[in-house]
């Protein structure tokens, strides 16, 4: 079974949001997604400083046999792509809603983000998903 | 690994183990509206006798010109073992197979020759090679706008001393992606490309500046202040070469005075153990830094360790591929021409470092006297001063385009007329003499130019 943080909101794609103290947003890849990918030899994390609207693909997660879009599920402007993930992109793997994370960003206000959902309703996604 | 076509049993066996009836029902899902049933103008097809017949037919009415025109494809002595090795039927398939490991001589082929790209360009890493010269600019202007983050513009600046043939691949393959190609113009006394044709940029957001050395005229580009001037402002430099160049000047991976280098570089392999072949088939190669090579198209070959620690090759980084990525490939065009790539690795090999500066010396020498010999014949002289690689160009009093038909006459292919793509420098031709020309090749070029300007003049 997949581990989904309580504390944590959800996107059908798989990210995980995490809202920081001073208002900004962390962005990352489920257990479920990394699960999913396999063994990741590469990660793309955007720079800080790029505005990234709502849904855009805006980092990219490379296993051996396939590499996929991180979509933003906020539209705002990226204070931070993780440092880590240049030498040590298996950190998504074993540790995804840590040292694992892709990119934090601060949202534009008003801005609409993606349908977000709690804990519980992500899990109930992925039986589905699941079968 | 053999190359055996499969037998009609062998195809009936595959369809019934996918329950499919024939061949032609895989195709059902095109819709019947957009299949093609005939192409016009595509002659039937002829056998092996006839085939055979024609083309040495049409091989005797080229005759066996003496051939001066260099312009991005250049005529050099191919050792007789480089097409020997090349045809045996291990190598003789023009593709990398799709069971790629199975095929470990193909894999370790491509990966010295890649280890060979990455040495004669200075560069880091070469994928497995591309179409053309042409097409890998086109593929390396993609490139730039992917690698480039700092740029938003996808403006790419192109000087005119680009191969023109180039130019045009690159806008018609990547002008409907969002790229546009602007020109920078040459001055027209050293026929290079100025720093200050490059001053109207200063401000603005451009994503790479393409620099060939030796430039289409056969000029040598200040390829260290054109470097500089870009990587100052976050412009990504391509560079376009010629292979057998290299082997005398200065490599890509070094332009600059900061060290840095360019950061792709492209170019025709057919320099390099390809025959002239009536225009190609040829190939393009591409060489980039470590950090980019995410951003890089074609198949990569890297060697790696089986399970039980033993050497092998495999296909490498191929999350960019189009099997993989699907419409977000780096490329969805690239293949490599295996067959040709085969053909320069043999041929570097038994060139090596040496042979390779000696054809290269060779070259520049033999241009050097024929330039020094056609330009003391009366009514033509050099259009620049400024040092040259194997090519030159030479203004005449008269249109070039009848001293070209008299001198063809004459057993002579003169050099290329560049009125179609240079009309301002008014009757000016490009002349390239390779080590294949001797000092008697020379002799004879310039008596039937003087015969033949006497000939147009008394017509």
């Amino acid at each position: 079974m997949s581990n989904v943080p309580p504390d944590l909101q959800y996107t059908k794609t798989h990210e995980w949001v995490r809202t920081l103290p001073d208002g900004t947003v962390e962005i990352g890849i489920t257990d479920h997604a990394q699960h999913a990918l396999g063994d990741l030899v590469f990660v793309e994390v955007p720079e800080g400083g790029r505005t990234v609207a709502l849904g855009e693909p805006c980092a990219v997660v490379e296993s051996v046999k396939a590499a996929s879009d991180v979509y933003s599920p906020v539209a705002g402007e990226i204070t931070l792509g993780n440092p880590l993930l240049a030498t040590e992109p298996e950190a998504v793997n074993n540790d995804p809603y840590g040292k694992g994370w892709l990119m934090r960003l601060a949202p534009t206000k008003g801005a609409a983000s993606a349908e977000l959902m709690a804990a519980n309703d992500y899990l109930k996604l992925l039986q589905t998903e699941g079968g | 690994m053999a190359f055996i076509p499969h037998t009609p049993a062998d195809v009936e066996a595959m369809l019934a183990t996918i329950g499919v009836a024939s061949i032609e029902q895989l195709f059902d899902e095109i819709p019947a509206s957009l299949r093609v049933k005939s192409l016009d103008g595509v002659p039937v097809g002829l056998n092996e006798m006839q085939i055979g017949r024609l083309m040495s037919e049409r091989a005797r009415a080229d005759g066996r010109p003496l051939c001066f025109i260099g312009a991005g494809a250049y005529e050099h002595h191919i050792p007789a073992a480089v097409w020997a090795l090349t045809t045996r039927g291990e190598f003789y398939s023009a593709y990398t197979p799709y069971q790629a490991e199975a095929s470990q001589g193909t894999l370790q082929l491509i990966y010295e020759y890649q280890t060979m790209m990455a040495s004669l360009t200075g560069m880091e890493v070469s994928n497995a090679s591309l179409y053309d010269g042409a097409s890998a600019v086109a593929e390396a202007s993609l490139m730039a706008v992917r690698a480039n983050r700092k740029s938003k513009s996808r403006l790419i600046l192109v000087p005119r001393t680009v191969n023109p043939q180039y130019r045009r691949v690159a806008v018609a393959t990547a002008g409907n992606q969002g790229l546009r190609f602007e020109d920078v113009p040459y001055a027209t006394d050293g026929g290079v490309t100025p720093l200050d044709a490059l001053k109207k940029y200063e401000a603005e957001d451009i994503t790479a500046l393409v620099i060939q050395q030796p430039n289409f005229f056969g000029q040598l580009e200040d390829v260290d202040a054109l470097t500089d001037w870009a990587h100052a402002k976050g412009i990504f430099v391509i560079a376009v070469v010629n292979p057998t160049s290299l082997a005398l000047l200065k490599p890509p991976g070094e332009w600059g005075t900061s060290g840095k280098g360019a950061d792709i570089v492209v170019g025709d392999g057919q320099p390099l153990g390809v025959p002239l072949s009536s225009g190609g088939p040829y190939f393009g190669f591409m060489t980039t830094r470590m950090e980019y090579v995410r951003q890089m198209p074609g198949r990569i070959v890297g060697r790696t360790v089986d399970l039980s620690g033993r050497e092998g090759f495999t296909l490498t980084l191929q999350a960019r591929e189009q099997h993989i990525r699907r419409a977000k490939a780096t490329s969805n065009i690239c293949t490599n021409q295996g067959l040709l790539v085969t053909a320069a690795t043999i041929y570097m090999s038994l060139m090596g470092p040496v042979g390779l500066e000696r054809t290269a010396a060779a070259s520049h020498a033999s241009t050097k006297d024929l330039v020094a010999a056609l330009t003391a014949v009366k009514g033509v002289r050099r259009a620049f001063a400024g040092p040259f690689f194997h090519e030159a160009v030479l203004l005449f009093d008269r249109p070039v385009a009848p001293v070209l038909t008299s001198l063809g006459k004459r057993g002579i292919l003169g050099g290329l007329d560049l009125s179609e793509h240079y009309p301002e420098l008014g009757y000016a031709l490009l002349v390239c003499a390779t080590e294949t020309k001797t000092k008697s090749d020379i002799d004879s070029y310039v008596t039937a130019l003087a015969e033949a300007v006497q000939a147009v003049r008394a017509a």
